[in-house]
């Protein structure tokens, strides 16, 4: 059986499992695939990093990215909203779909694209300017405000909606370089937030951060699914546990298993996805 | 080979287990001798090793606790914690009901013997056989085994029921033998929820290797 034809197995095998996680899940309505990817492969120059990617993403759901480092599961986060494309050298194969509309078409408007797929790095990256201006700085740039107050209930909201504003709000003109690096991702996350999108990308968000910001931001990320779709690439494993509802096992580039968390954590369908969530690899 | 200090903490955690259960099967047979060659110094000696047997019970808990707060297993790791962590506290109940039947032997070595004990000891056999098996099946990961040890209660189910109506007609025929005869009849309870155990710790066994809920499934 080749690659392509166990992942169309696997995910015909899922269907059940899926069903059954939508139930449990009363808090949401909806659980259809926001992001369909088929057949992706992504070349660095002539080296391919990845290989036949085909995964659909549910919406308003968490999706954890695991692997070993250089497994490829970043390069595939980023095709989602293609930040690959600042690199030279770069291609793509295969379709990435949002919400039935395919990403890689010549006439992709990039920069609404990135609206509606936002991204937050590993290490935080503010602005020097104060923290106002770091979340109102993209609702300015779209255009998005219709007068200044309608500027500052946008702010709020997208620093509200980051569980941020109680620490913030009496020093909005602070330098955003004054907040600690928990608060600093807590306000990426806002400015990410304030410009409406649908899918928010983490890239290891958690990783610089102490246990009680690495706490925060994981409680900031179940309260999100409500109105995104989320998906997270971590290195732990815990953290995945956790926080998302799926998980999919990145090895050589290869998507090698996505399964609901619980079945990755309890029982995964494959050895190797077994071998590298209990330490056995190498 | 030990990859991981995992490993080496679950291999110390396997190693306690089966010595536990070592202790539960060989507390059951001494009890049991001591009814049959009606010694009572043997069944004190069974009641004095329980401390033995709940402190290694106290030491798996305790290493089970340790291995989920800091090594945090997953996946086939998890399920055997898992199955540790509960199979424990089974196989200090067995030893329990070892030394109940150690102490019946002590007040039953007390008064003439009511009759020829034919069916106890191969009920015994019977569960101290499954016991053994069942660990076996444990250690080797073995499902199918496990399986098959479930089934074999039965024959101990049976022994058990012909016992309870022997043990009935005795009573009903000769009521001067009723406390003896309930004694006989409590020791052939313990022999028969000491299978019921056992097939629990297959149905763990069952779980631990296709993580699979056996239980309640008839």
């Amino acid at each position: 059986m080749n690659f392509e034809t166990q992942v169309a197995t696997r995910e015909k095998q899922q269907v059940p499992a899926i069903e059954l996680q939508a139930q449990s899940n009363s808090s949401v309505n909806s659980h259809e695939s926001k992001i369909s990817v088929r057949d992706l492969n992504f070349f660095y120059g002539k080296a391919q990093a990845l290989y036949q990617i085909s995964l659909e993403i549910p919406e308003r759901e968490v999706m954890a990215f695991i692997g070993p480092s250089g497994c490829g599961k970043s390069t595939f986060l980023r095709t989602l909203n293609r930040m690959n494309d600042t690199i030279p050298g770069t291609k793509v194969e295969g379709t990435v779909e949002i919400d039935g509309d395919s990403i890689y078409q010549p006439n992709t408007d990039v920069v609404s694209l990135r609206r509606k797929v936002g991204m937050v790095f590993q290490k935080s990256n503010p602005f020097p300017k104060s923290i106002f201006e770091n979340v109102a700085y993209g609702i300015r740039i779209n255009k998005m405000a219709r007068s200044k107050a309608d500027l500052e209930a946008r702010v709020e909201k997208a620093i509200s909606n980051a569980a941020l504003w109680n620490e913030v709000k009496d020093r909005l003109n602070a330098s955003a370089l004054s907040l600690s690096g928990g608060q600093q991702q807590r306000l990426c996350i806002a400015r990410a937030l304030a410009v409406e999108p649908e899918v928010v990308l983490m890239d290891e968000p958690a990783s610089a951060l102490d246990p009680i910001a690495t706490q925060k931001i994981e409680e900031l990320i179940v309260e999100l699914k409500k109105n995104y779709t989320i998906v997270i690439v971590t290195h732990n494993m815990q953290q995945a546990a956790r926080v998302s509802d799926k998980t999919a096992f990145f090895l050589l580039g290869k998507l090698i298993e996505v399964n609901p968390t619980k079945k990755i954590f309890e029982n995964p369908d494959e050895k190797t996805t077994e071998d590298y969530i209990t330490g056995r690899f190498g | 080979m030990e990859h991981r200090l995992l490993d080496k903490q679950l291999n110390t955690l396997r190693d306690k287990l089966l010595l536990l259960g070592g202790e539960a099967e060989t507390a059951l047979q001494r009890a049991m001798r001591a009814l049959m060659n009606r010694d009572s110094e043997l069944a004190r000696e069974v009641l004095k090793n329980d401390d033995t047997i709940d402190s290694l019970e106290l030491e798996i808990d305790r290493l089970s606790v340790d291995v989920f707060a800091l090594q945090q297993p997953a996946a086939r790791d998890l399920r055997f914690v898992i199955s540790v962590a509960k199979i424990t506290p089974i196989l200090e109940r067995i030893a329990d009901h070892a030394c109940n039947i150690a102490r019946a032997a002590i007040e039953l070595n007390d008064e003439p013997q009511l009759k020829n004990y034919v069916d106890l000891p191969q009920m015994e056999v019977h569960a101290s056989r499954m016991l053994r098996e069942a660990l076996d099946a444990f250690t080797t990961y073995n499902a199918d085994q496990a399986r098959q040890i479930i089934l074999q209660d039965e024959a101990i189910d049976e022994i058990y029921h012909r016992v309870f109506a022997d043990l009935i007609e005795i009573m009903i025929d000769n009521p001067q033998t009723t406390n003896r005869a309930a004694r006989l009849l409590f020791v052939a309870k313990h022999i028969e929820r000491i299978g019921d155990y056992v097939k629990d710790i297959c149905e763990l066994t069952v779980y631990m290797k296709e993580a699979a809920f056996i239980k309640h499934s008839n």
